[in-house]
């Protein structure tokens, strides 16, 4: 009986220490397998391969999603600006940005074919809070790309809030051209761009083959 | 036809726009990166029309024929002939142990590879890197200079404007090819072989940007400044305010600031 009781609480324990684990996933792991999983996901699923842009959007929701921190993303893109917006605003502005951003994604997605990760060692202290993870992606021929996921940590785990692709922030991108739009017509109009720039996304993606 | 058209009106705007960028002091707005943006922006326009009406269609009907394994040789044989070159601007920075490495690419990959055919370099373990004379005149402490859009070749600066003139009359082994109509005929299949391969990024950033003029400016100058520093750029600081961007960079006219006063910023976030 007693050995019984015992194995019951080991395996809770057990169960405790992988869940706990997952929340506390170090940052280059996480990128690790959330890679991984999507790369697996993205190649076996017919309907995916076949074009199905709605479901491939789906699948970055659940799976790629829950590890981007927007609201950071969306206050270091809009900038000096950020502080003058309403908290509504900025809960549009967050929301739209979060949109394009997916959509964006999911044409990269698309893109994929055959390339291999290489996921660099993690160079920072245990103590670090804001890490960046390097990672890799190789194709015969050519230099290798470096993507570099900025993440930092908070209370729900490790959020990734910039990425840089061959060396350009997405943020610092999207940075001077918010600027620009909000000097010319505020803070309303840039919500407006954005809200007009998804809905023609949606409506007609652009095509594969222009 | 729309190319003769706007090749046309370019022309004719041309020196009303020089005059545009030159005489014009009052858009304080303009980014101080480029100052030559209403001259670019028409160049830009330009551009795209001829990117929609030729080298598009070109290079996605390329790609439709030849079958990714030919471009993968092709693009292998123009690789091999740059890695030469990139070798000297390898060495020409003080980065020798490289330019080693990219002469033995050249070795291993001209004979074992069959002319540059197979990139058996990159499976022994030897990396492609990707160097030019702009980069090294960016080694060496030249700034940028003003961005610039070149009719057909698109995103540079002044200081990449140099730089390519001498990688295409110094270092291209491309230039070297007789007779001329050889020497014509690869420039054109290198053209839209890289044209090929730009074709989803192209797509996608027609997806992620705005103003698509802007987006492609941020990006070619980062990804420069990424690239003079072998991806090793130092960590750009995380704060909420536009102006950190000239002062990043020590040679770039950080003096030339007092449009926007950087002292009413929110302060930015230690970390």
């Amino acid at each position: 009986m007693k050995t019984i009781i015992n194995a019951i609480f080991g395996g809770l324990l057990a169960v405790c220490a992988l869940a706990c684990r997952a929340q506390e996933l170090p940052p280059d792991e996480l990128v690790k397998n959330v890679t991984t999983e999507i790369v697996q996901l993205i190649t076996k699923d017919k309907e995916i391969r076949s074009g199905n842009r709605g479901k491939l959007i789906q699948v970055i929701e659940a799976k790629i999603l829950p590890h981007f921190n927007f609201s950071s993303m969306t206050a270091l893109a809009v900038g000096q600006n950020w502080s003058k917006a309403t908290p509504e605003q900025k809960k549009r502005l967050v929301e739209e940005f979060k949109t394009l951003l997916v959509r964006t994604y999911a044409s990269a997605l698309a893109a994929y074919s055959e390339q291999r990760f290489d996921f660099r060692p993690l160079r920072a202290r245990p103590t670090d809070t804001d890490v960046t993870v390097n990672v890799r992606v190789i194709q015969a021929g050519a230099q290798p790309v470096p993507i570099d996921y900025s993440m930092e940590k908070t209370a729900a785990g490790w959020k990734v809030y910039d990425v840089m692709v061959g060396g350009v922030s997405l943020v610092a991108n999207y940075r001077t051209e918010f600027n620009a739009t909000v000097r010319e017509v505020g803070i309303e109009g840039l919500i407006r761009n954005l809200q007009a720039k998804n809905r023609s996304l949606d409506a007609a993606p652009p095509a594969e083959n222009k | 036809m729309t190319l003769r058209r706007a090749l046309w009106r370019l022309l004719r705007m041309l020196p009303l726009l020089l005059a545009l960028a030159g005489g014009c002091a009052t858009t304080e707005d303009r980014d101080p990166r480029d100052p030559l943006e209403p001259l670019n922006r028409a160049v830009f326009r330009f551009n795209e029309v001829v990117d929609d009406a030729v080298m598009k269609p070109v290079a996605t009907a390329y790609r439709n024929v030849l079958h990714e394994q030919i471009r993968g040789r092709i693009r292998n044989f123009f690789s091999n002939l740059g890695d030469l070159w990139i070798g000297v601007n390898d060495v020409l920075q003080g980065k020798f142990f490289d330019g080693f490495e990219d002469g033995m690419r050249f070795v291993f990959n001209s004979t074992f590879g069959i002319f540059g055919l197979h990139d058996v370099a990159s499976d022994m373990g030897i990396e492609k890197r990707d160097e030019d004379f702009g980069q090294t005149l960016g080694r060496w402490g030249v700034g940028d200079g003003p961005y610039i859009v070149l009719p057909i070749l698109s995103s540079s600066t002044l200081r990449d404007t140099v730089g390519w003139g001498v990688d295409i009359f110094v270092g291209d082994p491309v230039n070297e090819f007789r007779p001329i109509a050889l020497r014509n005929s690869s420039y054109a299949l290198r053209l839209v072989n890289r044209r090929a391969d730009l074709l989803e990024a192209s797509r996608i950033l027609e997806q992620a940007a705005l103003d698509k003029y802007v987006f492609q400016r941020d990006a070619y100058l980062q990804r420069r400044r990424s690239q003079i520093y072998d991806g090793n750029a130092p960590r750009e600081p995380r704060q909420r305010d536009e102006d950190e961007a000239p002062a990043k960079e020590p040679a770039k006219e950080a003096p030339k600031e007092p449009a926007r006063p950087p002292a009413e910023e929110a302060p930015a976030k230690p970390r």
